[in-house]
């Protein structure tokens, strides 16, 4: 993994993104003051994104993924380490600079039904972000928000300016929430869990519905999803997070193929395809259920769950980031 | 009674008010499940799930507009049986339910042990002492260990709390759970392990299981029998080995293709437009506005036909069959 991040640097193109040793703890209170602890949500990852890359971080719920993607937007401060976006340090931004930060990033958040506020129709929901960031010309926000809304396919844009969110079908919804990460024209999208909340059929609509906007204008795009059935057919990389860090990382096929980590094995082994055979086997699942992050096991995160640990390293020390195949990493002990 | 299924249902309607109009959630559904048999029901949002277990269970709001058909369980018709009788005999007693997003409506100050103790404590009058033996039997059935049946759901995740809501359907012991989302909300693995659960329990015990579900994938771990629903109405219904490996509607086809796979390299299609609204659904076959086989006939309601021994589909293509 370690080779793979300075090859990247020193190509032509170089990341859009970096992120490095980043770290996002949580404090928890009782009663507002006594300090119990720290949640840690997001616990020393790194990672790069190329421009133009289409990635997919997955995980289970916990994990730190909207930690994470709220950390990449600035909307948490780091405990620790830095992101990195076109060679600059978001922490070494003033207030205008990071407003122009926001604009270049694009954010789908977790939760359609919620992200959307109910008392603002479509153009008002669309005009906000444009406000915001100086588009004074009416006639001018009120074309971009037109471009916007075709550019999701609600077409003709006049039949939907004038709705309000509760008139929209779910799969409209989305569409909105997507325009609106598109309306300022960014040059990366974070999209939290875009199609968990959808109908099957409307999922891979909206999933091909991004992909394509992602191709046409070479968007660096990061999804957040736990749904590994999906990522293959619309992200070119994988990144697999358990308890706060970056378990595994390759590109789609190779990590479906072959994956290392046997948290990722467990993963791909626990997906059903639908065969009307499932229904007379037992499924193998590791035992337990992830840990708490606000006293996370020592050593691996996985070990207390994994049925290939080696006692005196796995419980003792974290796995250092390991490349067994080719361009493809993993943190696990088994592969030194 | 050899040979009746443990329940049979025929043309269940129910129809709800609304502001707008009379809804018709669950318009003429029919169908048996047998003893030890799974039956799943597919079908996208809105398409009347949930309804057709409110239905059955018959726990019903107060806006019903229309509730008819016939509900056999072992043979008895249940539906002229007094609110008072169905209670007594079938609700939570032959059949129960796991509601949708019930892990999230566990009562947050009550012990998660004393919960599951309490229909037996209620409807059999058992001492508070053995109903909890039971309650940690039946924790031990879906994987949940018995120190937990001290605490308060809050102290849970979610993939417990899904676990603690199915021992309460389990409990009384029922000859049928019906089970709405059950696993919707939860990550891969913890699905798995329930699905695990599941298959342990229905052949430990024989029990039957009505599987409502949008998801197609997790569906497969339980299904024997599959009934996909579009707008109100069952379309098909087969066995889940002809249903998963060569579905006959036409909108079985395409929520077929739509379902991504893991080891699959064509992409996942998309099925284009929107169910009909249930205020007013056409009056021909209710899919046939998004259909790529339509032809002149689907402007009339389609009728049920029988293909072979165990499979049932609501589309004129399929007129060469029997007539249910
Ligand atoms: N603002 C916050 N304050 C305190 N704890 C938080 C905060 N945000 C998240 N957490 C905690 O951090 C951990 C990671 O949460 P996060 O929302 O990042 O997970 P996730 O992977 O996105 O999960 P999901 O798949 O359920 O969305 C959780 O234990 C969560 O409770
Ligand atoms: N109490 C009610 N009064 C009026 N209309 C209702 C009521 N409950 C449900 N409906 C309507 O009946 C239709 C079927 O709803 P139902 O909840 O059965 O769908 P579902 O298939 O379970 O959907 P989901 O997958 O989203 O849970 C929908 O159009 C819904 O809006
Ligand atoms: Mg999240
Ligand atoms: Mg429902």
């Amino acid at each position: 993994m370690n080779a793979s991040i300075r090859e990247v640097r020193t190509s032509a193109t170089g990341p859009v993104l970096s992120v490095r040793d980043l770290h996002t703890w949580f404090e928890l209170r009782q009663w507002g003051f006594l300090r119990v602890g720290s949640v840690r949500a997001v616990d020393g990852v790194n990672f790069d994104l190329k421009a133009g890359e289409a990635v997919a971080f997955v995980g289970e719920s916990g994990c730190g993924k909207s930690s994470l993607a709220r950390t990449l937007l600035g909307l948490h401060q780091p405990t620790r380490g830095e992101v990195i976006f076109e060679g600059r340090s978001l922490g070494t931004l003033n207030a205008a600079e990071r407003k122009a930060y926001l604009a270049r990033v694009g954010y789908v958040q977790q939760d359609p039904y919620g992200a959307l506020p109910p008392f603002m129709d479509v153009r008002r929901i669309l005009h906000e972000p444009l406000i915001v960031h100086g588009v004074r010309s009416r006639a001018e926000r009120d074309k971009r928000a037109r471009a916007a809304l075709e550019e999701v396919r609600l077409s003709p844009p006049e039949d939907f300016l004038s709705k309000f969110p509760h008139m929209l079908s779910g799969g409209q919804q989305q569409r909105v929430v997507i325009a609106r990460a598109l309306i300022l024209r960014p040059a990366m999208i974070i999209a939290d869990e875009p199609v968990s909340m959808l109908d099957a059929s409307v999922r891979v609509e909206i999933l091909q519905l991004l992909r394509s906007i992602q191709t046409d204008h070479g968007l660096t795009l990061a999804f957040i999803t736990h749904d590994l059935s999906t990522v293959r057919h619309f992200a070119e990389r994988i990144f697999v997070m358990y308890a706060g860090r970056i378990v595994e990382q390759a590109e789609v096929n190779e990590l479906l193929n072959h994956p290392q980590h046997p948290y990722t094995q467990a993963l791909l082994a626990a997906i059903s395809d639908p065969d009307a055979d499932n229904a007379h086997q037992q499924r193998e699942v590791p035992p337990g259920e992830p840990p708490s992050l606000l006293k996370p096991p020592a050593g691996c995160r996985f070990h207390p769950r994994c049925n290939r640990m080696i006692a005196g390293t796995c419980d003792r020390e974290y796995p250092p980031d390991l490349e067994p195949r080719s361009g493809h990493g993993t943190a696990c002990w088994l592969y030194r | 009674m050899a040979g009746e299924p443990l329940l049979r249902v025929e043309d269940l309607k129910l129809h709800y008010r609304s502001g707008r109009g009379v809804v018709r959630a669950l318009d003429g559904v029919s169908f048996d499940v047998r003893r030890n048999e799974a039956l799943v029901v597919l079908g996208e949002s809105g398409c009347g799930k949930s309804t057709l277990a409110k239905a059955l269970m018959r726990l019903l709001p107060r806006n019903i507009a229309h509730f008819s058909g016939r509900m056999l369980v072992d043979g008895v018709e249940t539906m002229g049986h007094s609110e008072e009788r169905f209670r007594r005999e079938v609700r939570w007693v032959r059949i129960s339910l796991v509601m949708q997003a019930a892990m999230n409506a566990l009562n947050p100050v009550v012990r998660v042990g004393q919960q599951v103790a309490e229909p037996l404590r209620v409807h059999r009058g058992w001492s508070n002492r053995r109903a909890l033996d039971r309650a940690a039997e039946v924790f031990a059935l879906v994987g949940v260990s018995a120190d937990f049946l001290q605490r308060y759901p809050f102290e849970l995740s979610g993939g417990m709390r899904q676990r603690v809501v199915l021992a309460m359907a389990l409990v009384t012991e029922p000859d049928l759970v019906i089970m709405d989302e059950p696993t919707s909300a939860l990550d891969v693995l913890t699905q798995a392990s329930i699905m695990n659960a599941l298959k342990r329990i229905k052949q430990e015990l024989g029990t039957s299981f009505i599987l409502i579900t949008h998801d197609v994938s997790t569906s497969s771990e339980l299904a024997e029998r599959v009934a996909l629903m579009y707008a109100g109405q069952l379309v098909e219904l087969a066995d889940a080995k002809d249903f998963f490996r060569e579905p006959a509607h036409p909108y079985s086809k395409l929520l077929m293709a739509s379902v991504p796979r893991l080891h699959q390299e064509e992409k996942p299609v998309h099925i284009p437009g929107q169910p009909p609204n249930l205020l007013d659904p056409p009056e021909g076959c209710r899919f046939a506005e998004r259909c790529p086989s339509r032809f002149g006939r689907c402007d009339r309601d389609p009728e049920t036909f029988r293909i072979g021994e165990r499979r049932t589909v609501r589309c004129w293509l399929h007129a060469e069959g029997t007539r249910t």
